[in-house]
């Protein structure tokens, strides 16, 4: 409760926030992640289906070539058994140019090999974009909205996923648009017909190449975990999460650790130095 | 060294003797590190420290970074993210690189508006405050040529428009933004030197912080009173001072401690924070971002930069007297630069004979609107330039010049200052009150 009134209300500061980000701003949805906060870490079973859901589903268009196929296994990411990660990385094949007396030749991955890119030209690598995107945004420049809540990469990947929508109707007036309607995607086409005298989206979202990849049932999860559209969505943010910022539990350990360290090591100064001082200053006067 | 009257090295075993007779250098440290303070510094006497810290791990962490970064346009990003994902801490390393920049700009403007409001700028601290603006450019330089070696979306297309502004230099702009970028566009070339300067310049900044250093050691630190340390004698000066060992260096790392565990927390809990999403994305030169921003540190000149369009008067007024030379485009790009270099002049603009802004009533508001108006200038530089937000900056820009250049030199006129303490020992005292004896005030709890 308390949650969606925070984002009611960073929603309506955040509508407010001028014409830069006036309306066609779509509506992220503020997803609870498990990884969100100071001492947040990946779900590895949350890890393995959004794994499963890019396999079977986005994987056919969009590649994830920054990420090697051996951290599958990583502690705190999805944490594959070894032999399941090695039987993976195999059902890929990759381009070796030293095989074949270096005319180069395909062969079956390795642990050490990278997934493949894009088959798709017009499809964006998926590794970094969770972090290649902010979901969150003002109130009036500020950012502290992202302050609060965080970047909100994977929230804008999971709402996007769940941002498609029957075509308003002052798109069915003109031209028909190329692509499909998403509320949540400002970045593509926009048809005049939905735009107001002054120039101004009278519709949120815009028009993305991507046709909806996810409906719910997509896949069947081993562990019986809901395959409902949203919860799927939320799985396969959680996971290009990972691949994005795949030491963000070692890094988040790390800062705990290193601020409480500072902390005591502030406290120690601060007697040290009011120690040091104490003859030199006699009793404030005010 | 000249300055403040107080004991020196003296060597006393034969060892020592030999050395100081070749090479004085334990005597240096010595001096250095036992330089006479005023004791009345306040907290905002702590940032040359955070800055000289920042600049040693920003040195350390870069030269780790160096190991594993390719300076190839079609490298760099992956090997930015082969530092992330595979080399030992890389993740750690990269983001106190990336977030150091911000500490060091954090801890620079603070230094500075420090600076300003104490009167350290003037006589004789001049020097220090030219080296200072000196070390302040070369930062910039340093952080925009580093900003571009990942090679993405925002390295890209903000190295596209702010090197395009000194194409706006008339004549012989097209040939020095050709000059910079060894290439008629931005690409390997450009990549190449500034990898190659973004490794250079610290170390001239290093220099130069020695100078600086040693520039404010010859005249003595300024105070929160504005008034000079008494050097009639060893004595007299000793009653206004402490040396910075241990005084300082532990009040100092005191502080250091609670910004580093600030620092700690955001590199550690929101390390993209103050970054651009778009970073993320490779450099694709046929894909310009719909809204270029430049990192947070620059948008107060950013906004200088873009406030004054072809519509303002004195940009017409400039457009005709120069027969057209000057257009909006070259105006901004002069606006920019000019809006550091009327900094840079202060201690000739300010005719004041009152050294720290406590003692001065007027002069306090002026300068805190000053503050709000750099504010105002970093928000309005990150918002698209379009009313209002283009009014608002155009008045935000028009008053950092007016401070400087009509206000400081009036104020000295006409304000009527408040009376100063004679020495620094009777500010310190009227503070902490007088000198305890014999170190006794350690038996009196001080809560
Ligand atoms: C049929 C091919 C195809 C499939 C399958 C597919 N995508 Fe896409 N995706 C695209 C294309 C094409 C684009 C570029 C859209 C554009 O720029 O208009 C895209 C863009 C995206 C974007 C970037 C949107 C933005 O803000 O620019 C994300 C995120 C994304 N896809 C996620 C996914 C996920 C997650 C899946 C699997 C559930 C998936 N895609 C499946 C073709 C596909």
């Amino acid at each position: 409760m308390l949650r969606t009134l925070t984002l009611s209300t960073a929603l309506a500061l955040g509508l407010g926030s001028g014409a830069a980000m006036a309306a066609g701003e779509g509506h992220v949805e503020d997803f609870a992640f498990p990884f969100e906060g100071p001492f947040g870490s990946y779900d590895q079973m949350q890890l393995q289906r959004g794994l499963q859901i890019y396999t079977e589903v986005c994987s056919a268009c969009h590649g994830l070539k920054h990420v090697a196929f051996r951290t599958l296994s990583d502690e705190g990411g999805p944490a594959l058994p070894e032999d399941q990660m090695r039987a993976y990385a195999e059902f890929y094949e990759v381009y070796d140019a030293t095989l074949f007396d270096g005319e180069g030749d395909f062969r079956p991955a390795t642990p050490a090999d990278h997934f493949p890119a894009s088959s798709l030209a017009i499809a964006p690598d998926l590794s970094l974009m969770a972090k290649a995107r902010a979901g969150f945004h003002g109130p009036y420049g500020t950012g502290l909205s992202q302050l609060i809540n965080g970047m909100g990469g994977p929230e804008y990947i999971a709402s996007l996923l769940n941002g498609y929508a029957e075509e308003p109707d002052c798109a069915l007036e003109g031209e028909p648009m190329e692509g499909y309607y998403n509320t949540v995607f400002t970045a593509g086409g926009y048809p005049d017909a939905c735009k107001d005298e002054n120039g101004a989206h009278t519709v949120p979202g815009s028009w993305i190449a991507m046709a909806q990849p996810l409906y719910g049932d997509d896949v069947d999860f081993a562990d019986g975990h809901s395959t409902e559209l949203h919860s799927e969505a939320q799985d396969v943010a959680a996971f290009l999460m990972w691949t994005a910022e795949p030491k963000l539990v070692a890094r988040k350990q790390a800062g705990l650790t290193g601020v409480i360290f500072l902390t005591v090591l502030a406290v120690l100064l601060y007697l040290t130095n009011k120690r040091l001082w104490a003859p030199h200053k006699n009793k404030r006067k005010d | 060294m000249a300055g403040i009257p107080h004991d020196h090295y003296e060597p006393k075993s034969g060892g020592e003797k030999w050395l100081h007779s070749r090479l004085p250098v334990v005597g240096l440290m010595y001096d250095t590190l036992m330089i006479p303070t005023p004791k009345n510094l306040n907290w905002m006497w702590i940032w040359g420290i955070v800055l000289t810290f920042t600049l040693v791990m920003q040195i350390i962490t870069g030269i780790v970074l160096v190991m594993h970064y390719t300076p190839h346009v079609d490298m760099a990003f992956a090997s930015v993210e082969h530092i992330m994902r595979n080399v030992n801490g890389g993740h750690m390393i990269r983001y106190f690189h990336m977030n150091g920049a911000s500490l060091f700009f954090v801890a620079v403007y603070l230094h500075i508006f420090r600076g300003l409001y104490y009167g350290s700028y003037k006589a004789p601290r001049e020097v220090t405050w030219i080296i200072g603006m000196l070390i302040f450019l070369m930062m910039m330089g340093t952080a925009f040529m580093g900003y571009v070696l990942p090679w993405g979306q925002m390295s890209f297309h903000g190295t596209a428009v702010i090197t395009g502004l000194f194409g706006a230099i008339p004549f012989v702009g097209d040939s020095i933004q050709t000059w910079l970028l060894g290439a008629s566009a931005v690409g390997q070339p450009a990549l190449n030197r500034f990898f190659s300067l973004h490794y250079l310049l610290p170390f001239v900044i290093l220099g130069l912080v020695i100078v600086h250093i040693w520039a404010f050691h010859t005249t003595g630190n300024n105070n929160p009173t504005g008034v000079e340390v008494r050097r009639s004698s060893k004595e007299d000066a000793a009653k206004d001072t402490l040396p910075f060992w241990p005084y300082f260096v532990i009040k100092d790392l005191f502080a250091l401690a609670i910004i580093l565990a600030v620092f700690m927390a955001i590199v550690g809990f929101m390390p993209n924070y103050l970054g651009h999403p778009d970073n993320y994305i490779p450099a694709n030169p046929l894909a310009t971002p719909s809204h270029i921003v430049p990192e947070w540190y620059f948008l107060p000149f950013y906004a200088i930069l873009r406030a004054f369009t072809a519509d303002v008067w004195v940009v017409m007024f400039a457009n005709w007297i120069s027969f057209g030379i000057i257009d909006a485009k070259f105006f901004g790009v002069l606006a920019m630069f000019g809006s550091i270099a009327v900094m840079a002049v202060a201690p000739w603009l300010d005719t004041s004979s009152v050294r720290s802004g406590r003692y001065r009533p007027m002069f306090k508001w002026w300068f805190a609107l000053l503050v709000v108006d750099f504010v105002v200038l970093m928000w309005a530089g990150a918002m698209p330039a379009e009313p209002p937000y283009s009014t608002i900056s155009l008045i935000a820009s028009t008053y950092w010049f007016a401070y400087f250049l009509v206000i400081l030199p009036l104020l000295g006129v006409i304000e009527k200052p408040l009376a100063q303490p004679a020495t620094i020992e009777e500010d310190f005292n009227a503070h902490y009150g007088a000198q305890a004896h014999g170190g006794k005030a350690t038996a009196t709890p001080a809560e």
